[in-house]
């Protein structure tokens, strides 16, 4: 007889679904089903089952194979890493559980690394223009429960979020909100007609990397400001006609993403786009919200910040918390030859970062602590295998909202296996024996 | 087991009238205790010693906290210090890292701090801060004043609905007591709207501020819990707002104390400071403290804590989002809004104090006039609101100006709009200065009988924990105003639940701090029950199963106070 | 524009974004190692009129090069048009080996609105993943 366990998390994105149903064999080792995901997350409970899983660290060999090794010498050998290097880079944490990422920040605060996350490829550009400018927010239930104008900017929720629309922000029937998307208006700003913008009621094909002086128009328009006739791409009527639409409603939110994050104004995007969710706070109630990518690196922001004070990029190799994005985030790092050693972990830096930083990884002693076979696994030196969190082992995860919600373990690990925090826990034990200190 | 007797110091306890004997003060095991046979001998000659400190309003654990210190880099600006041994690394100065947070407030001999506002959706969070802060026992305040359960049976004037409630979610949340900000307008502010007086209603859920405080002073005495309401009273920061908190303060009227833990008010407003203001605008800004002062002083069943401001370049961060968005258009520095789904918002700017304005000067007055016109220390208690009215590492300069007139007037004269500020106040009248007697109620025996944890701390009496805190401060010298801020910023020594922390002004362990919760049982509530389901399915975005905090990984050390309000 | 013996080779210019799509993140979950991985992402997504101005099959392999490097993907037709102008190669390794690595002091790389040129490769293969950032880690020419 099966089980099913309810109420499961799903480790994948910032959406962070928490109604995941998992039916599992009696003896408790299979996962036979996997109820309300979304492809992806389905992909992930079904896979971590995969038959040709790494089970034990592979050590890279000098013809560039890889040879099985002990957990005990996977230790060592990163434990020496640590000791012996001036400044590791600390990458990733994104894809794990808070209590392994606190682990990692100790070995950090003794060696003298350097602490990155995700957010340095994603949402960092974020994280600058809110330490300039702020971000009104709220949690997704304020949108299911009160929103009625959403406006997704540089984002593509149908590809990269998929139950976001439903859970949250497009369809689902909130306390003022009864009649669900019938209560809204959506808004898709994006160069291409996305598989999101087929959903809304109003659609900007911005032209590419223009996004810019749209928000300022945008913000231009609020007031009935001189716009030109066109301002990326868009005719100036419209975009007065989507100011006024925006002030009309009573409570709306930006969802944004790469399309803002990662183009070449930036951080300048970004605020632009928070100057003007608090100029619309002039005329009726309107928050802002990043969607963040991989399902913990709000947490892993998180924990970095209120043990160190920053959110990520955090530099320790001076024994105090130093930050500077530029100068302390990795891709800097690793193009300059910042660092003589890598230990990456919960991410893929090597699939993610363009090819002249992933080089020199490849380049560096380096560790990849991960359950997958990735391109970062496949160029460090040492790669770890681990338990899946919010599948093999529980553990704390921030949603893209801020809130906290914790993973539940609904199968075993494969025999023997470590979960990251246990992995890092003899680490750090190890380092501490080698730095002498307690 | 571990004994340990401090001679020789000047004792200062107001549960045993004590003020400034010497006595020798014993501990074993974690307590105080009357007499030991093989201690560990301190000498506090010539120096003074106290129960361990007590902070009753202080945010320093929790979503908004973290937000302050992610969206202000620059607080960390030249103030970092590096792991050294045992200890981590520090940063921060308006809102810091935790480990400066446990670190700072044992250097002043603090003990015991309550984080003044938990948002139940974001409780887990609390809890982690909470667990990375070393040395001091706390608890958190769950936000109800702003909370659809909560404005849905009030409205119905349902009390043991609401006490049902209350008694659920103190549990799933592991929380210490029954906090209200911004009674209905932090609701409001959902819509961008407010509630600046108790008459005002709720937008769509119809009840004023005014039902909610009443019904949950109502609530919190059918469940007879250690703490009386904690309320943060609507109209924060408004020139002329006095009058809106005299209109919530009598709302106490009539309500007497039910509990066993030693309570005898029912309602406790904190940063009573930044709700005494007069004037129309702020141009005529002035100081009501007297006003305010003279009605706590007769009306024996409430209690306040000050809010003093500092004068600093601080951050501002609380449940009133309105006041919040005010605030930033106010003084144009960046804004950071956070609205929780059912409960409650939070806000947080960064915020100037500074000697030049003369709106500053007025506030700092209003602080140490409530203070200073104050009868009864002991319901009158010592805070910052940290770090709103400023960092908690300032505790030690206000008690300089408590009790030393002439450090007050050396600030007077130095403010820039000197005379001004003394015409919209009464602060240069006062001559009163504090004595450590009345200091040790304001920060020991006070908060701990208000909070009902007078069986625990805030005081030397054998039973109560060890949490002992020895400065070298010697009380029958003549001292500068900037001596008695030296002092009290570093403790000499300090022992919390017995353990030695400070020795000879060195943190030699992070001891072994508690998580202290309450958990109230009530008779079986189907309706409550099924009201929760309801809204879990249809209107919150995390399930009802995984929105309790369970897990050692939050909570390692729980220390739990069980209330029985069955009936 | 000339190409190899002599002949002209189409070659366009277009502007390269790269993101998420379903196909890539169930692709991931699933194992970079698989081929499922290249046919989700060692692609590029082309407009109508951009695959004409280009001379291409639809689904046979083009070469896109960038100031920052080269790669081969297949070419398909856009999933999410019209966007003339526009090159879409889901975020991975492929996308990584043309975008533009400068951070400009953000610390982010500038991953959307790269100027690449695409032209014809029909006899070029295109890497599995793993085989392809060896590669170029190790220096081979790609």
């Amino acid at each position: 007889m099966t089980k099913t366990i309810t109420d499961v998390i799903c480790p994948f994105c910032g959406t962070l679904c928490d109604d995941i149903e998992v039916v599992v064999s009696d003896d408790g080792k299979k996962i036979v089903e996997v109820m309300n995901a979304c492809a992806i997350g389905y992909e992930k409970f079904h896979h971590s089952q995969a038959t040709d899983r790494a089970t034990r660290p592979r050590m890279q060999q000098a013809d560039g194979s890889y040879k099985e090794v002990s957990y005990d010498e996977a230790v060592e050998y990163t434990a020496q890493m640590f000791a012996k290097s001036k400044k590791t880079l600390m990458y990733g944490w994104s894809s794990t559980n808070c209590e392994a990422q606190s682990v990692g920040h100790e070995i950090a605060e003794i060696c003298g690394s350097v602490v990155d996350n995700t957010a340095t490829v994603c949402h960092g550009t974020t994280l600058i223009a809110v330490q300039d400018v702020g971000i009104p927010s709220c949690t997704l239930g304020e949108i299911k429960n009160r929103a009625d104008r959403i406006l997704f900017w540089g984002c593509n929720p149908a590809h990269a979020h998929p139950r976001h629309m439903s859970r949250y922000s497009i369809f689902p029937r909130g306390f003022f909100t009864g009649k669900g998307q019938h209560s809204r208006k959506v808004v898709v700003v994006d160069p291409r007609p996305t598989d999101t913008s087929k959903m809304a009621d109003y659609y900007f094909q911005v032209e590419q990397g223009r996004d810019y002086e749209l928000l300022q128009a945008f913000r231009a328009a609020l007031k009935h400001e001189w716009l030109p006739d066109v301002v990326a791409g868009i005719p100036k009527e419209r975009i007065y006609e989507g100011a006024d639409m925006l002030k009309a409603g009573r409570f709306g939110i930006i969802f944004f993403g790469m399309g803002v994050t990662q183009t070449l104004s930036k951080n300048h995007n970004i605020d632009a786009a928070i100057m003007l969710t608090k100029d619309l706070n002039e005329y009726t109630k309107f928050n802002i919200m990043p969607m963040r990518g991989h399902y913990n690196v709000t947490g892993s922001g998180e924990v970095l910040g209120w043990q160190f004070g920053f959110p990520y990029a955090v530099d320790i190799s001076r024994g105090f918390a130093r930050y500077n994005p530029g100068d302390t985030t990795s891709n800097d790092l690793l193009m300059r030859g910042d660092v003589d050693s890598v230990f990456v972990i919960a991410s893929d830096p090597g699939a993610h970062f363009p090819w002249t930083s992933v080089k020199k990884i490849s380049e560096l002693p380096s560790v990849a602590v991960d359950p997958h076979f990735t391109p970062t696994t496949e160029i460090c030196k040492l790669h770890v295998p681990v338990a899946f969190v919010g599948i093999e082992v529980g553990g704390n995860a921030y949603r893209m909202d801020n809130v906290p919600i914790d993973t539940r373990k609904v199968v075993d690990p494969p025999e023997g296996m470590l979960t990251d925090e246990q992995f890092l826990e003899k680490v750090l034990h190890r380092v501490k024996e080698l730095k002498g200190v307690h | 087991m571990s004994e340990y007797l401090i001679k020789n110091g000047f004792v200062f306890d107001p549960t045993q009238k004590i003020n400034g004997d010497v006595k020798d003060v014993a501990i074993q095991d974690g307590k105080i205790v009357d007499k030991v046979a093989k201690p560990k001998v301190i000498d506090a000659k010539g120096m003074t010693v106290m129960a361990g400190a007590l902070d009753i309003h202080a945010h320093v654990a929790g979503p908004k906290v973290n937000i302050g210190r992610i969206f202000r880099p620059e607080d960390k600006l030249f103030n970092e210090t590096p792991r050294k041994g045992m200890m981590r690394s520090e940063g921060g100065f308006s809102i810091p890292t935790t480990y400066r947070t446990g670190y700072a407030y044992a250097r002043m001999g603090y003990t015991t701090v309550m984080e003044a506002a938990m948002p139940p959706l974001f409780a887990r969070h609390v809890h982690e801060e909470i667990r990375d802060t070393p040395i001091i026992d706390e608890g958190a305040y769950p936000v109800f004043g702003n909370n659809w359960f909560v404005l849905e049976y009030l409205k119905n004037r349902e009390i043991e609905n609401t006490a049902a409630y209350i008694a659920w979610l103190l549990r799933v949340t592991r929380g210490f007591a029954v906090k209200l900000v911004n009674p209905g307008g932090t609701e409001a502010w959902g819509w961008g709207l407010n509630c600046l007086q108790v008459t005002d209603p709720v937008p769509y859920f119809d009840i004023t501020p005014e039902e909610i405080i009443k019904g949950l002073i109502e609530a919190n005495e059918y469940l007879g819990l250690p703490h009386s309401i904690h309320l943060h009273g609507n109209n924060l920061g408004n020139p002329g707002n006095y009058t809106t908190t005299l209109d919530t303060l009598k709302l106490a009227e009539g309500y007497k104390a039910k509990n066993n833990f030693g309570r005898d008010v029912v309602m406790h407003h904190t940063h009573i400071q930044f709700h005494s203001y007069g004037g129309t605008k702020w141009a005529d800004f002035e100081s009501k403290a007297k006003e305010v002062a003279d009605y706590v002083n007769r009306q024996k069943n409430i209690s306040i804590d000050v809010g003093f401001v500092t004068l600093d370049e601080t951050t501002t961060m609380t449940a009133d989002g309105p006041f919040e968005h005010h605030l930033t258009e106010l003084n144009h520095l960046k804004w950071a809004n956070a609205d929780v789904e059912l409960e409650t918002a939070a806000g947080v700017v960064p915020y100037i104090y500074s000697p030049d304005i003369f709106v500053s000067g007025v506030q700092w007055a209003v602080g140490l006039e409530i203070a200073l016109f104050s009868k009864d220390m002991m319901r009158c208690h010592l805070t910052t609101d940290h770090p709103n009215a400023g960092p908690f590492t300032r505790y030690p300069r206000v008690l300089k100006w408590l009790m030393s007139q002439k450090a007050r007037d050396e600030q007077i004269k130095a403010f820039k709009a000197s005379d001004k500020v003394v015409s919209q106040s009464q602060i240069a009248e006062i001559d009163r200065e504090l004595t450590l007697f009345e200091v040790a109620q304001m920060t020991r025996a006070g908060p701990a009988k208000v909070l009902g944890l007078s069986h625990m701390y805030g005081g030397l009496k054998p039973g109560l924990d060890a949490d002992v805190a020895v400065y070298d401060f010697n009380p029958e010298k003549e001292h500068k105003p900037d001596e008695i801020e030296k002092a009290f910023s570093h403790v000499k020594f300090l022992w919390k639940t017995g353990t030695p922390i400070i020795t000879d002004g060195e943190i030699i362990s992070h001891g072994n701090k508690r998580t202290l919760w309450v958990n109230p049982k009530v008779n079986e509530n189907p309706q409550v029950m099924r009201d929760i389901h309801d809204k879990f399915l249809k209107f919150y975005t995390v399930t009802e199963k995984n929105y309790e905090v369970t897990g050692k990984h939050f909570i390692p050390n729980p220390f739990v106070i069980e209330v029985d309000a069955t009936r | 524009m000339l190409g190899n013996g002599g002949t002209t080779v189409p070659k366009i210019q277009l502007n390269l974004i790269t993101g998420r799509t379903i196909q890539q993140g169930v692709a991931i979950e699933g194992g970079k190692e698989k081929p499922r991985y290249r046919e989700a992402c060692g692609i590029i997504e082309l407009d109508p009129s951009d695959f004409e101005k280009l001379g291409a099959w639809r689904n046979t392999n083009v070469r896109v090069t960038s100031a920052h490097g080269s790669v081969v993907v297949k070419a398909i037709d856009a999933t999410q048009g019209p966007h003339p102008g526009l090159g879409w190669i889901p975020m991975g390794p492929w996308a990584n080996s043309v975008v533009n690595p400068n951070t400009y002091s953000t610390g982010m790389p500038t991953f959307k609105g790269t100027p690449v040129e695409v032209e014809p490769a029909s006899n070029e293969p295109v890497l599995l993943g793993i085989e392809l950032v060896q590669r170029y880690c190790r220096g081979d020419k790609k």
